[in-house]
């Protein structure tokens, strides 16, 4: 059995090995989290595009995916809880010419910072972002957000959530955002695409990312680790572009539907 | 994958198929599973043994068949596998 592992890495590092912060790397992120296929993608589009690194700018709020600005080497941000799109308006304001990305959470930016998040995209400001959606607020231990499915359970919900859920497509385009997507963590070569193309459209953009929580989502609703979720999203998303963002609301355990909803 | 062609195809010659190599990081492993279970081929399993943090990494049990997707690389959240293309050969068909 002739196998090929080398532990140590003389011949050649990941390639995204320029763009991080090596002290800091192994992360926080729990095994099986899909925010580390997110900054894989992330920055795997921005070796797509050619853009160095003193042409661009990361902004974070608090959270699990807050924590990607200190992982990831350009001049990055790390905010306060839900206010990261107002920094980066302040950013974009003082600096037009580079190109500004919002990375947080679902508790993050549509919860606390929602109305930030409709402001921004009411007045068409010039940055990207990427929501990461967990279905809960993670880092504080797996309470209710506003993104939870109906009679899921979670830390402060044991009966079961009886409040249906926001749907982050919907929310973007009736406030008048450019372009809208969702997928989710296992579609990584379709998430780097989408980042290639809203980085480089001019106006508001926003991509959702559905990502497995295996601590406490998962954990909490027995649906098993990070690798149950994946093969569940494997079996039930479709791919539905352009579909009317009304019928895109995500029910508990049921169709995903993923694609590029607006792009206007 | 291996399929079972009727005739030998008239282009057999200008087709080529590409080898990669896979590198790991043992340490930096948490033990998801991503890579193998996405791997098209089938080149990785679980290897028995553990690593720093406690985890099994993965090995590489078929290196004859990796055709330098970057599938594990894409999926993988904690950068610790990647390919590299070794060379390019030709098909190997059976009829």
């Amino acid at each position: 059995m002739n196998t090929v592992n080398t532990v140590n890495t003389e011949n050649k590092e990941h390639q995204v090995v320029n763009w991080l912060r090596m002290d800091r790397i192994p992360h926080i992120w729990c095994p099986g989290c899909g925010i580390g296929i997110t900054v894989e993608a992330f920055v795997l589009a921005l070796e797509k595009l050619k853009i160095k690194s003193d042409e661009i700018c990361v902004v974070s709020g608090i959270g699990c995916t807050g924590r990607v600005a200190g992982y990831i080497k350009v001049d990055s941000f790390h905010t306060t809880h839900g206010r990261a799109i107002p920094f980066a308006t302040g950013i974009k304001l003082a600096n037009p010419k580079i190109k500004v990305v919002v990375i947080s959470g679902d508790g993050d930016l549509i919860s606390i910072g929602g109305n930030h998040f409709m402001h921004a995209a009411r007045r068409n400001i010039d940055i990207t972002v990427i929501c990461v959606n967990n279905f809960i607020y993670a880092m504080t231990g797996g309470q209710v957000a506003p993104t939870t499915p109906f009679t899921a359970y979670t830390t402060t919900s044991p009966y079961g959530n009886f409040e249906t859920a926001s749907n982050i497509p919907q929310l973007a385009e009736s406030a008048g955002a450019k372009y809208v997507a969702r997928w989710t963590s296992l579609h990584a070569r379709r998430l780097i695409n989408s980042i290639v193309e809203a980085i480089q459209k001019p106006g508001f953009s926003v991509i959702e990312v559905v990502s497995p929580c295996p601590m406490y989502y998962s954990r909490i609703n027995r649906l098993g680790e990070g690798i149950n979720m994946m093969k569940f999203y494997h079996k039930n998303s479709v791919i539905k572009h352009f579909e009317p963002t009304e019928n895109l609301n995500i029910d508990y355990q049921g169709k995903l539907i993923v694609g590029k909803f607006v792009d206007r | 994958m291996r399929w079972k062609y009727k005739r030998i195809p008239y282009d057999i010659d200008k087709v080529k198929v590409p080898l990669g190599e896979v590198h790991i990081v043992k340490d930096r492993c948490k033990g998801c599973g991503f890579c193998i279970e996405y791997c098209p081929q089938d080149v990785l399993d679980f290897s028995p043994e553990f690593n720093a943090l406690g985890y099994h990494p993965p090995q590489v049990i078929n290196p004859g068949e990796c055709v330098n997707c970057g599938l594990c690389e894409i999926l993988c959240p904690e950068f610790a596998i990647w390919n590299t293309l070794k060379e390019m050969r030709g098909l190997e068909i059976e009829c």
